[in-house]
């Protein structure tokens, strides 16, 4: 009978303190997340010298929180892991300087893991991972396209040349007056809205698995203020779900893309953006025309959390890849 | 004897000790420019192991809290804090501008310690000795130096000022202060070990949750939203 492995996780890369422990990979026994939205809502984004005060304030109230829903000491622990990019620069510290600290105080391995991998590694906690697969990952700060042959490796086959969706979303709805975060309000309002503002698709050259969002973003800013110039009006709920539909085909059309030249019919879906509604009814419906195994992970999986970190590192846990006494936060870290 | 650790990382310097009772067991400082983020847990183990001395040996964690550069400060502030509760350890904080006072502990003069804080501003403390002890005489707090050294210039006595950022600010010292200014020469500028040991003597422990590192400023963007506020209101 193998022992039980038991991670304590940390995740500190924007604007949620978070903390959980994780059983072989599998198992959250417990998972506090300490968010800052309130905060920085004042602001109309994440502010990172603000986001920094609030992770010292949170670290050990978190990771206590952690340890005590588990009902568990650092003697039942066997490693520490934490996100060590990509992120704020000035956040990630908070983590890594505290699960180093931690490891240090008991003896115990630092695992380094890429935030990333992570909102990939969301989906294990759900299902056991199968390869190959593919995996969207779209949130505030990333869209990417993943194929995994196998646990642990990671290769990039499309992202975006500019803009994240998370951050389109942020962006639309700054302009369209609505509240921070803005990708829950545009996905509320394009639902109610029955008719549709026709918006540009960025399909980029022949081939492409890369993203743009951008231009996108721009049409909808001219849009508003060609028709500020005319006097008219536009409908908000009609532009909402134009933008909507432009980014939901994009995405999906990519993946269907990739999927094809993989030849893979596995998809994991990763990344706060996860969470919107027109993109995962788009995701079901094209995995059964497509005959693809999907994986959406529940909403409380989706944004950052520290579980999906304690999850990716239990691999880097089984193949003895620690990090040593230097780690530091990496904001470019890349995953491959 | 009582075993304490130290950490200061608000400056570029590096500076991690170990103590047992009034004995120093080791110490490490370092000026080289690499992010502390990198140095200080191999720092902490460095003197650790050095000496000897398991983590949970030890009967306390003192660090600097601030001012000084925020990163650098809540690097240390988060690496003690971590280490406190993790081991179940009182955890001491400390100003790093007291500290860095320890440094003129056996002058008769009144000790200015500073950090720069751009555009004319600086961390300023001033602190004076006596009994084996240095005493703050105003706390700490973000001042125009110009006016802080025309201040000290009109109380009329001597001043021992004490700075990593002394350079430069030397002219400014001496157009002020004049023949009040008394200038300490040889390494004795930045914080040391032994700095964050001694003003930590005496201190009660501090709640390890709560506790937050001494920025004495505002983030910029809170500074900014609490104007508005204040405009609007």
């Amino acid at each position: 009978m193998n022992e039980n492995i038991r991670i304590l996780a940390v995740e500190t890369s924007c604007d949620e303190t978070a903390a959980a422990v994780i059983e072989n990979g599998t198992t959250v026994i417990s998972s506090v997340i300490a968010s800052q939205m309130e905060s920085h809502k004042r602001f109309g984004g994440v502010v990172p010298e603000i986001a920094s005060r609030h992770h010292v304030e949170q670290i050990t109230v978190i990771m206590e929180e952690a340890l005590n829903e588990a009902n568990l000491t650092f003697q039942d622990l066997h490693a520490i892991a934490v996100t060590e990019g990509p992120g704020l620069v000035g956040a990630l510290l908070i983590g890594v300087n505290a699960a180093k600290a931690v490891a240090f105080a008991h003896g115990l391995p630092v695992i380094g893991v890429h935030h990333i991998a992570g909102h990939v590694y969301a989906n294990h906690l759900v299902e056991p991972l199968q390869f190959p697969l593919l995996s969207l990952v779209v949130s505030g700060g990333h869209t990417e396209l993943i194929y995994m042959k196998e646990h642990g490796s990671f290769e990039v086959i499309g992202r975006t040349r500019d803009d994240a969706v998370g951050e389109a979303y942020d962006k639309v709805a700054r302009t369209l007056g609505l509240p921070y975060p803005g990708g829950p309000e545009i996905d509320k309002l394009a639902a109610s809205s029955d008719e549709a503002v026709e918006l540009p698709r960025a399909w980029l050259e022949e081939g492409s698995l890369d993203f743009s969002f951008s231009g996108l973003k721009s049409a909808v800013i001219n849009t508003l203020h060609n028709a500020k110039q005319k006097g008219e009006i536009v409908d908000p709920g009609a532009l909402a779900a134009g933008f909507q539909q432009s980014v939901i085909e994009v995405l999906v059309g990519k993946t269907i893309a990739a999927s094809r030249q993989y030849g893979v019919n596995r998809l994991v879906l990763a990344g706060g953006v996860a969470a919107n509604s027109g993109l995962r009814k788009e995701l079901e419906k094209t995995a059964a025309k497509e005959g693809w195994a999907l994986t959406i992970p529940p909403l409380s999986l989706c944004t950052d959390n520290a579980a999906m970190i304690g999850a990716a590192a239990y691999v880097r846990y089984q193949q003895g890849r620690f990090a040593d006494d230097r780690l530091n936060g990496v904001p470019g870290l890349s995953i491959s | 004897m009582r075993k304490l650790l130290t950490v200061d990382t608000s400056t570029y310097v590096l500076s991690v000790g170990l103590y047992d009772g009034d004995e120093t067991l080791a110490e490490y400082v370092s000026t080289k420019k690499e992010n502390h983020s990198v140095r200080l847990m191999p720092a902490v183990r460095c003197v650790m192991e050095d000496a000897g001395v398991r983590p949970e040996e030890l009967d306390g964690i003192a660090v600097a809290a601030g001012p000084g550069s925020y990163t650098g400060v809540r690097i240390g502030v988060t690496t003690a804090k971590s280490m406190a509760w993790a081991l179940q350890k009182p955890l001491y904080g400390v100003s790093s501008l007291e500290a860095l006072a320890y440094n003129g502990l056996w002058s008769s003069a009144r000790i200015l310690t500073f950090f720069d804080a751009r555009r004319g501003q600086a961390f300023a403390g001033l602190y004076e000795s006596g009994g084996g002890a240095v005493y703050q005489v105003e706390a700490d707090s973000m001042v125009m130096l110009d006016e802080r050294l025309t201040r000290l210039a009109e109380e009329g006595r001597p001043v021992l000022a004490l700075s990593p950022d002394l350079d430069k600010h030397r002219e400014l010292l001496q157009e002020k202060l004049g023949s009040l200014l008394v200038e300490a020469a040889g390494p004795v500028h930045t914080v040391k070990p032994s700095g964050v040991w001694a003003a930590s003597r005496g201190r009660t422990a501090e709640d390890i949750h709560t506790f937050v590192p001494q920025y004495l400023r505002l983030a910029e963007a809170e500074a900014n939203w609490q104007k508005r506020q204040s405009d609007h209101g």
